[in-house]
C-alpha cells in the first residue's frame, strides 16, 4: 500500500464508525478541496453513497464561484444539501465588512453562531428539493450531534492537538487538556447525551497529501484554486473579505502538487492568505474554542 | 525520496526537553514554514520570555503559559530520504491518555531522558507502555548533555541502567544518543562536544527506523464493521465492511464468521472507483459481498477457512492498564471494545497489579487504580472470538469504555476456563438460599389446573411479539388459566427504572426479566412475555435465570438464531389464530393446560 491507500483506509474507517455509532449525523462542506476530499472519502466508505446529510454555513461573502459550484455538485451527486446562515447578523449588518465587527468577532458570528444554531436545528436552514433542483426552506430542521469535519492536524498548531472522535460539551467548548485518548482504532463513541462530537477522518492529511489524492482520484474540484490566466490563483478558500489569492501559475492540479513539492509553497503556511489567524496570538485556537471548525 | 512516511513519537519524563528536540529538529530540517519561527518569536518578545524551539510546538495558550506539553500534537518534516509524523507526547502524568494516544499512531519512538536529572518515574512508565502497546523501534535521546559539560560518565551510566530497564519489557532500543536541544549537539549534525560518541545522529537514526513490517502474511482477520445495504439509492449489494487487521483474501475464498460459526464464500471485493480487485489485504477497508446469503451481525470476524481460527471465550485473561478517574472494581458493568466488538464486560479476578516504573507485583489488590497496570480475568455475558497477542498482535486489543469513556487498554494473554460463568455462580448460590414455599408444585397445580410456564416469544417486529403474547394471554385467560403477560417496557420503566444508563442496559432488563419469571412461576402462573432482537444467549441467560422453572419459546418469523433451537417457530406473522393454536397444542403436549378434549 502507498502512503495515499493508508490514509485513505484509515479515513474510511473513521466514517464507517462514525456511521455506525451516530443517528443523527452530518457533514460540514466548505466546497474547498479538503472537504470536497473529504466528501469523495465518504463515497469510498459508503461505496458510492454518502448517507447522510452534508451542511454548509453561508457567510454570504463566500467567493460567488463557490456558492453556483456547491449547487451544482449537489444536484448531479444528489447530495442532501442544508445550508446554513446568521440571517439576524446579515440584516443588522453586523459584520466586518460592514465595519461593525473585527475579522475575529465576524467569523464567530458568521461561521461558529450559525454553524451553532443550525445543527441544532434553532435557526432557519435551507435544503436543496431534488424534484424542483434548488435550495427551499428546511420545514423540518432536525438536530445533528455528530458532525463529521474536514480539520487537517498541519493546518495549525490547535489542530495539530485534535482527536478523530472529539467531543464538545453543549457551548460547544473544547477541552485541550482532557481529549479522551485514541487507539488501536478505538474511538471515544460514547457519549452523554446532549454531547456534539465533531469527527475528523482527514487528521492525518497534509495539504500535499490533499492535491496528491486529487490528483490521483481525478476528483473535480473548484476552478478558483487554478491560475486562470491572470498568474494568481486562491490556495485557500474562505470569505472575500479575508481571503486574499496568491501569486502563481500553477493552472492544474499536477501543477499544485510539485510547486507544494519543491516549489514557491514548500515552506510557506497554506492560511498565511487567511487574514483572521493574524488578528491575536492564537486567533483560531480562541475561536476553535469557542466551536469555530 | 521514498514515498514513504512514518510516525515517530517522541516521549520521557515532563521537562527532559522532547519539545525542544522536536523545535530543534523542524528548525534543522527546515520543516518551519515561513514566518512561524518569526511569529513564536515575536510572541515572546510580547510576552517579555526568552525565546524556546519549544514554543513552536506547544503552539496552544495553555502550553505556554505552564510550559508542559498537554496534548500529543502533531507535526511534519521530511529528510532527504523520506516523510515524517512527529508526535510529540506530554511527559507529565496526569497527561498519560495522551501520550498513549500519541505513541500508539507511531511506528518507531524516541524517548528523551534528562542527563542532569536521569531516570525518572515516567521515563520507565513510557517505555513500559511503548511494549504494551506493541511499538518496538526505540531510540533514546539523552537530552541536556550541555548541562553536564557532555560528560561521557554521566551518558554511560544512564544508558547501562535504561537498558537494563528495557531488556526486561523485552525491548532492545536502536540506539542511545547524547544529544543538547538547546545547544543542537547530535541532532542534525554531529556535535564537537562529543568527540567521545560515534553513533548515529537523531536525524540518521530516525532515517534508520523501519516501516512496520506488513502483516499480510497473518491468518486473514476482518472485524466486521458494518453490513450495508443501500437499497433506497438503488443498490442492492448487500456489503460486509471493516479494515483489514491482517492477511489477504481472495475472491471465491470459504470464509467463517465468529462466534456465530456461519460460513459463506468470497463473491465479490467492493472498491469505489478503482480498478475490479481479486484480492485484498491488511490495511485495506474494502467490501465483501458474500455467495450466500447469511445473517450476520456487525462486531464478529470475518475469518478465511482453513486458516487457524481465533479463540472463542467468554473469559480471557488480560495485561490491562487503566486509565479511569475511578477504579476497575469487580461486578460492575463495563463496555468492551474489541476489533468491532462492542459488549458488556466484567472484571472477575484480579491475578496481579504491577507497579509499572518498578516491574514490582503490588500486595495483593482487588482493584485497578488510574495508571495501574494489572493482569485480570475478564467476561462477557456471549463468548468474544479473538487472538492471544503472541499468535497476532493487532486482533489480542481491546480497550475498556467507563462512564462513557475509554478507560482502560488490554492486551488478551490467553483464553481463561469458564468453569462456570458468573451467572451460573450466582444461579447456583440464590437456588442455595431459596426458601421453597410450604405449597408443594403439584399442590398448586392441582388447585389451578394447569401447570407454571414461563413462555417468551421473540421477533424482530417488537410489536408482531407482543401482539401473539397478548393474544396468548387472553385466550388463556378465557380458559380460565392463570396467565399474566408483562411486557419488556413494564420492567424497564418501573422495576429497572433505578438503573443508570452508563452502559448498554439491555443485558440488565434481560437479567431482571428473567429474575421476574423465577418468582412468578414459582408462584404457579403461566408468565407470558415478549422481546424483540434476540440471540442465542439472550434466550440461555433467561432460560437459567428462570431455572429451576419451566421455559417454553416461541420465534416469529425467519432464524436468527446460531444454534438455539426455540421450542417452537412461527413462520408467518400474518396468521394469529393459526400461531396460537398452534402454542396451545404445544402447552398441552407438555401437559401445562389440561386437555378438555380428551
Amino acid at each position: 500500500m502507498t502512503h495515499l491507500d493508508r490514509l485513505e483506509a484509515s479515513s474510511v474507517h473513521i466514517f464507517r464508525e462514525a456511521y455506525r455509532e451516530f443517528k443523527n449525523l452530518v457533514m460540514l462542506w466548505s466546497i474547498g478541496k479538503d472537504s470536497t476530499v473529504l466528501l469523495w472519502l465518504a463515497r469510498k466508505a459508503f461505496f458510492g453513497h454518502v448517507p447522510f446529510p452534508l451542511m454548509h454555513i453561508d457567510t454570504a461573502f463566500k467567493i460567488p464561484e463557490m456558492i453556483a459550484y456547491r449547487d451544482k455538485m449537489a444536484l448531479e451527486w444528489r447530495l442532501d444539501l442544508i445550508v446554513g446562515q446568521n440571517r439576524a447578523a446579515l440584516a443588522a449588518q453586523s459584520t466586518f465588512p460592514a465595519g461593525k465587527l473585527t475579522r475575529v468577532e465576524c467569523c464567530r458570528a458568521l461561521k461558529s453562531e450559525a454553524l451553532k444554531h443550525s445543527l441544532s436545528g434553532e435557526w432557519p436552514r435551507l435544503r436543496m428539493d431534488h424534484t424542483a433542483g434548488r435550495l427551499m426552506e428546511d420545514l423540518k430542521p432536525e438536530a445533528f450531534t455528530g458532525v463529521i469535519v474536514g480539520a487537517r492536524a498541519d493546518e495549525e498548531g490547535s489542530r495539530s492537538k485534535e482527536r478523530y472522535f472529539s467531543a464538545r460539551d453543549q457551548q460547544s467548548e473544547w477541552d485541550v487538556g482532557d481529549q479522551p485518548p485514541e487507539l488501536w482504532k478505538q474511538y471515544k463513541t460514547d457519549f452523554a447525551p446532549g454531547t456534539h462530537v465533531r469527527i475528523h477522518p482527514l487528521l492525518d492529511w497534509t495539504e500535499l497529501n490533499i492535491w496528491e489524492y486529487i490528483e490521483r482520484e481525478n476528483i473535480p474540484i473548484i476552478p478558483l484554486y487554478f491560475d486562470r490566466g491572470t498568474g494568481r490563483r486562491y490556495r485557500s478558500l474562505g470569505c472575500y473579505p479575508c481571503t486574499s489569492d496568491v501569486e502563481s501559475t500553477a493552472k492544474n492540479v499536477a501543477e499544485i502538487v510539485a510547486e507544494l513539492r519543491t516549489g514557491k509553497f514548500a515552506d510557506i503556511a497554506e492560511r498565511s492568505g487567511r487574514e483572521q489567524d493574524k488578528e491575536d496570538a492564537g486567533g483560531l485556537e480562541t475561536l476553535r474554542r469557542g466551536g469555530y471548525m | 525520496m521514498d514515498d514513504e512516511q512514518i510516525s515517530i513519537v517522541m516521549a520521557g519524563h515532563v521537562d527532559h526537553g522532547k519539545s525542544t528536540v522536536i523545535g530543534r529538529l523542524l528548525a534543522e530540517t527546515n520543516a518551519l514554514p515561513k514566518g512561524k519561527l518569526e511569529q513564536v518569536q515575536a510572541t515572546c518578545r510580547r510576552n517579555a520570555r526568552p525565546f524556546e524551539y519549544a514554543f513552536l510546538l506547544d503552539a496552544l495558550k495553555d502550553e505556554q503559559a505552564q510550559g508542559i506539553t498537554i496534548d500529543a500534537a502533531r507535526c511534519f518534516f521530511r529528510t532527504a530520504k523520506r516523510r515524517y509524523t512527529l508526535i510529540d507526547a506530554p511527559g507529565h502524568i496526569e497527561f498519560l491518555k495522551n501520550m498513549i494516544t500519541g505513541a500508539s499512531r507511531a511506528e518507531a519512538a524516541l524517548l528523551v531522558i534528562d542527563a542532569k536529572e536521569g531516570i525518572r518515574e515516567n521515563s520507565k512508565r513510557h517505555g513500559y507502555m511503548m511494549s504494551m502497546l506493541g511499538l518496538r523501534q526505540l531510540a533514546v535521546l539523552v537530552n541536556k548533555m550541555d548541562l553536564v559539560a557532555y560528560d561521557r560518565d554521566a551518558f554511560e551510566r544512564i544508558r547501562e541502567d535504561f537498558s537494563r530497564f528495557l531488556e526486561r519489557l523485552g525491548i532492545r532500543p536502536e540506539a542511545f544518543i547524547p544529544v543538547s536541544g538547546m545547544g543542537g549537539a547530535n541532532i542534525a549534525a554531529r556535535g564537537p562536544e562529543t568527540p567521545w560518541y560515534t553513533g548515529p545522529t537523531v536525524l540518521e537514526q530516525i532515517d534508520a527506523f523501519r516501516r512496520a513490517e506488513s502483516s499480510a502474511t497473518l491468518p486473514f482477520r476482518l472485524p466486521v464493521q458494518d453490513i450495508y445495504k443501500f437499497t433506497a439509492q438503488g443498490d442492492d449489494r448487500r456489503i460486509v465492511t471493516g479494515t483489514i487487521e491482517t492477511g489477504t483474501i481472495a475472491v471465491g475464498d470459504g470464509v467463517v464468521f465468529l462466534p456465530s460459526g456461519k460460513t459463506s464464500r468470497v463473491k465479490s471485493i467492493e472498491y469505489f472507483n478503482g480498478p475490479v480487485k481479486r484480492t485484498a489485504s491488511a490495511g485495506e477497508a474494502p467490501g465483501f459481498t458474500l455467495e450466500t446469503q447469511i445473517y450476520v451481525k456487525p462486531g464478529e470476524w470475518m475469518v478465511k477457512a482453513g486458516e487457524p481460527p481465533p479463540r472463542v471465550s467468554t473469559r480471557f485473561r488480560v495485561n490491562l492498564f487503566w486509565m479511569g478517574r475511578a477504579p476497575m472494581v469487580r461486578d460492575k458493568a463495563y463496555k468492551l471494545k474489541l476489533g468491532a466488538l462492542r459488549c458488556p464486560v466484567k472484571l472477575v479476578e484480579v491475578l496481579t497489579v504491577l507497579d509499572a516504573t518498578e516491574l514490582t507485583t503490588v500486595a495483593n489488590k482487588q482493584q485497578i487504580d488510574r495508571h495501574d497496570v494489572a493482569e485480570v480475568v475478564l467476561e462477557t455475558p456471549k463468548p468474544a472470538a479473538f487472538d492471544v497477542v503472541a499468535d497476532i498482535e493487532q486482533t489480542g486489543r481491546l480497550v475498556i469504555v467507563d462512564n462513557n469513556e475509554i478507560a482502560g487498554a488490554g492486551i488478551i494473554l490467553a483464553p481463561a476456563d469458564a468453569a462456570e460463568s458468573t451467572l451460573q455462580q450466582h444461579i447456583r448460590a440464590r437456588e442455595i438460599a431459596w426458601k421453597s414455599s410450604a405449597i408443594a408444585r403439584g399442590d398448586r397445580a392441582s388447585a389451578y389446573g394447569h401447570g407454571a410456564k414461563f413462555v417468551v416469544f421473540t421477533c424482530a417486529d417488537e410489536a408482531v411479539g407482543e401482539t401473539f403474547a397478548r393474544a396468548l394471554e387472553r385466550t388463556l385467560f378465557a380458559m380460565n388459566y392463570k396467565a399474566y403477560y408483562l411486557g419488556m417496557e413494564n420492567v424497564t420503566r418501573g422495576l429497572d427504572a433505578d438503573l443508570r444508563a452508563a452502559n448498554d442496559l439491555r443485558d440488565d432488563h434481560i437479567r431482571r426479566l428473567g429474575e421476574l419469571a423465577r418468582i412468578l412461576t414459582d408462584s404457579g402462573q403461566i408468565f407470558i412475555t415478549s422481546v424483540a432482537n434476540v440471540d442465542d444467549y439472550d434466550l440461555k441467560t433467561l432460560e437459567l435465570l428462570n431455572s429451576p422453572n419451566e421455559i417454553m419459546t416461541i420465534h416469529i418469523g425467519q432464524n436468527v438464531f446460531d444454534a438455539f433451537t426455540p421450542n417452537l417457530r412461527i413462520e408467518s406473522c400474518e396468521d394469529l389464530a393459526t400461531g396460537i393454536g398452534a402454542v396451545c397444542s404445544l402447552l398441552r403436549k407438555k401437559k401445562v393446560i389440561l386437555d378438555y378434549e380428551i
